[in-house]
C-alpha cells in the first residue's frame, strides 16, 4: 500500500514522531494524537484529499486488545481525481473525549460529528450546532457506549407543546421593533 | 448558516424584510405522501421560494449497529436486509464481503459472479423505484407503472433464486444462501428484454417532454466543489461530473474482469442525476450479461467447515457433519473471526455503502458501523433546496432517492 510514505510526509510536516499505523483491511489508517486531529486533516486536504468519504466512531472500552484510549474517531479522506485513499485515526480518553471539529474543512463533517456525539457522546470543539441526530432532544445516555445496556428504558419525555409560528412572528416583529 | 447558503440567496431575505413580511413555515413530514419514508423538513418560505431549511431525521432510528453487537456474525445479515430495502442484495454483499476480508477468506469464483450478478440486478431495482417514483411526483405515473413492471419481473427473478422478494438475506459469511436456478439465463434475458422495453418507453416520455425537462433541469443543482465538500458519493456525485465508482476505483467481486462505463454528468442538477440512473442501467444490464458468460461452474460456499454450514443431507446422514452443524450454530461456538478492523466499501444503489466491522475474537461482531450512502446526500439537502420553489423540493427529494432504513439504521 502507498498510503505509508505519504503518512511519513504527513508526520514530518507536521513535527510528529512514532506514528503508528492499524491496518484496516483495504486502507492503512494512521494513528495520530488528538490534538493534531485537524491539522492532519488540513494538511492532508492540502495533498488533494478534498473529500470526507466517512467519518465513524468505536468504543473500545470491552475490548480484549489494549488500545491507547477509550474512544476512537476514524476519518476516511480521498483524493481526486486520482481516487486514492487516507484514513485518520485519534484514539480519545474515557473522560469527556473531545475532538477539534472538522467542519471548518469539509461540509460533510456537520453530520457525521452530530451522529459520533449523540451515539458516542464524542465533543467536537468547534462544531456550529452540535446537537443530536438519530435520537431526540431529552435521550439521556449515548447507546453505542459499551456500558450503555441493550435493553435500557428512557424517561418519558413531556408532551411538547406545538409551536404557533403566529405567536413566534409577532415576538420577532416585537423583537425588531415593528408593530 | 454556511457561507454558501448565503451566497445562494441573495436578495430574497432582504427584500421581504423591507416589505414587513415574515417567512411561513411549512413542515413536511415525518409522515407525508410525498416524501419517502419518515424524514422532516421543515422549510420557511417567502411566496413559494424555500429560503430555509431544516432536515430532521432519526425516526426511523431501529439500533441496527447496537443489535448487531449482541448477534451472532451470520445474525447480522438480515438486519443488513433493512438499511436499503429496495437493494437489499447489496447490503448481504458488503456486509459478507467486510466480514470475510476479516477472516482472510474468499468465495469461490462462481460464488463471486454470483453475487456480482444479484448485486448488479438489485441496483437495476433500486433505480428503477427511483426513476419511476420521482417520474409519478412530477405527475408521469405511466413512467411509474413501466418501471414498477419491470421491477416486478426482477423481483420474480429474485424471488426464483433466493425465495424472498424483499428481505432476502442472500449471503452468509462464506458464501450464498442458493445458487442461480437452472434457467436463470433465459430468465434473465426475458426480464432484461422487457427493461429494455420499458426504458426506451420511458425514455420516449421523459428525456425529451417539455414538462418534465423544465422541473428536472436546472433544479436542485449540487455543483462539483461543493458534492466532493459534501462528500457525495454513486449517481448525485457522478452527475456533478465526478467519474467515482468504487467498482472501477477499488475493484471488489470480478468487477475488474467486466466491461463497463461509468456515466456523469456535467452540471449536478436533477436532470443528469436521471439520465446516470438511465444510463447505469444499461451498464448493469451488460454487466450481468458479461458475467453469466464468463461464469465457471463450481462451488458457490467456502470449503472451509469453521465457517460454512455443511448440506443438510449431510447433517442428517453423519456424524462429522452433525457435530459441525451444532459447533457452528452453538451460542459461544459458531464464526470466531480474529481480533481486528475492516473498512470494506462497496457500490449501493446510492453510492459508498462501507462497513467498519471490529472483532474481539468472539462469535459476535465487536462494533459494526455502516456508512450509509444517504447519510450525506441528506446533509446536503439543505443547501440543495435553498433558493428552489417550494414545489421543487419533492423532485429533488426524489432525486436523492433517500432510504430511511439505511439514514437512520
Amino acid at each position: 500500500m502507498s498510503e505509508s510514505a505519504l503518512y511519513q510526509r504527513l508526520a514530518e510536516s507536521l513535527g510528529l514522531q512514532g506514528l503508528q499505523e492499524e491496518d484496516l483491511g483495504t486502507v492503512k489508517a494512521l494513528v495520530v494524537p488528538a490534538a493534531s486531529w485537524s491539522a492532519a486533516a488540513q494538511w492532508l486536504q492540502q495533498q488533494g484529499f478534498a473529500m470526507l468519504v466517512e467519518l465513524g466512531a468505536a468504543d473500545y472500552s470491552k475490548h480484549p486488545l489494549p488500545h491507547p484510549g477509550r474512544f476512537a474517531v476514524a476519518a476516511h479522506l480521498m483524493a481526486l481525481p486520482g481516487f486514492e485513499r487516507a484514513c485518520l485515526k485519534a484514539y480519545l480518553p474515557a473522560e469527556s473525549p473531545a475532538l477539534s471539529s472538522l467542519c471548518g474543512l469539509f461540509a460533510a463533517a456537520n453530520w457525521y460529528e452530530r451522529e459520533a456525539w449523540d451515539m458516542f457522546g464524542i465533543d467536537f470543539k468547534g462544531h456550529p450546532e452540535l446537537k443530536r441526530i438519530l435520537m431526540y432532544e431529552g435521550f439521556e445516555g449515548h447507546p453505542l457506549r459499551k456500558d450503555y445496556p441493550l435493553g435500557r428504558m428512557q424517561p418519558l419525555i413531556p408532551m411538547r407543546e406545538a409551536v404557533d409560528y403566529e405567536l413566534v412572528r409577532q415576538a420577532a416583529r416585537r423583537a425588531e421593533g415593528g408593530a | 448558516m454556511s457561507m454558501h447558503i448565503e451566497q445562494k440567496l441573495p436578495s430574497y431575505r432582504s427584500e421581504s424584510k423591507a416589505m414587513g413580511l415574515d417567512p411561513m413555515v411549512i413542515n413536511l413530514g415525518p409522515s407525508h405522501p410525498a416524501m419517502h419514508g419518515t424524514i422532516r423538513i421543515k422549510a420557511h418560505l417567502e411566496g413559494e421560494t424555500i429560503v430555509f431549511a431544516d432536515v430532521e431525521m432519526g425516526y426511523l432510528h431501529r439500533g441496527f449497529e447496537k443489535t448487531a453487537e449482541a448477534k451472532t456474525w451470520n445474525q447480522v445479515v438480515p438486519y443488513t436486509d433493512r438499511l436499503n430495502y429496495v437493494s437489499p442484495i447489496i447490503n448481504n454483499v458488503g456486509y459478507a464481503l467486510a466480514v470475510e476480508k476479516l477472516i482472510g477468506i474468499q468465495v469461490p469464483e462462481r460464488g463471486q459472479y454470483v453475487r456480482l450478478i444479484m448485486s448488479e440486478i438489485s441496483r437495476i431495482t433500486d433505480h428503477l423505484t427511483c426513476i419511476g417514483a420521482s417520474a409519478m411526483e412530477l405527475g408521469a405515473f405511466t413512467a411509474f407503472l413501466y418501471f414498477i413492471k419491470s421491477r416486478e419481473y426482477f423481483w420474480q427473478l429474485i424471488e426464483e433464486v433466493t425465495g424472498a422478494r424483499l428481505t432476502i438475506s442472500y449471503t452468509r459469511v462464506g458464501g450464498i444462501t442458493s445458487d442461480l436456478t437452472p434457467d436463470f439465463k433465459e430468465r434473465f434475458a426475458f426480464c432484461a428484454a422487457e427493461l429494455e422495453k420499458a426504458m426506451a418507453e420511458v425514455d420516449g416520455l421523459l428525456s425529451r417532454n417539455r414538462i418534465f425537462l423544465d422541473r428536472m433541469d436546472g433544479v436542485g443543482v449540487m455543483d462539483r466543489e461543493r458534492s466532493i465538500s459534501y462528500g457525495f458519493t454513486g449517481p448525485l456525485l457522478r452527475a456533478a461530473g465526478v467519474p467515482y465508482d468504487v467498482r472501477k476505483a477499488f475493484p471488489y467481486l470480478v468487477y475488474d474482469r467486466l466491461q463497463f462505463e461509468v456515466p456523469t454528468g456535467s452540471k449536478g442538477d436533477n436532470l443528469d442525476r436521471y439520465h446516470v440512473r438511465m444510463e447505469e442501467m444499461r451498464q448493469s444490464l451488460s454487466m450481468v450479461r458479461q458475467a453469466l458468460q464468463q461464469m465457471p461452474e463450481g462451488p458457490v460456499n467456502v470449503a472451509d467447515p469453521r465457517y460454512v454450514l455443511p448440506e443438510k443431507k449431510e447433517v442428517y446422514g453423519n456424524i462429522e457433519a452433525l457435530m459441525n452443524h451444532f459447533k457452528l450454530l452453538m451460542p459461544g461456538h459458531g464464526i470466531r473471526p480474529p481480533q481486528g478492523e475492516v473498512y470494506f466499501p462497496v457500490e449501493g444503489g446510492n453510492g459508498e455503502l462501507g462497513f467498519w466491522v471490529i472483532s474481539d475474537g468472539s462469535d459476535r461482531p465487536y462494533r459494526v458501523r455502516v456508512r450509509p450512502p444517504c447519510f450525506p446526500l441528506m446533509a446536503g439537502v439543505e443547501e440543495m433546496i435553498l433558493g428552489e420553489q417550494v414545489a421543487d423540493l419533492i423532485p429533488i427529494f426524489g432525486a436523492i432517492n433517500m432510504i430511511a432504513g439505511e439514514l437512520d439504521r
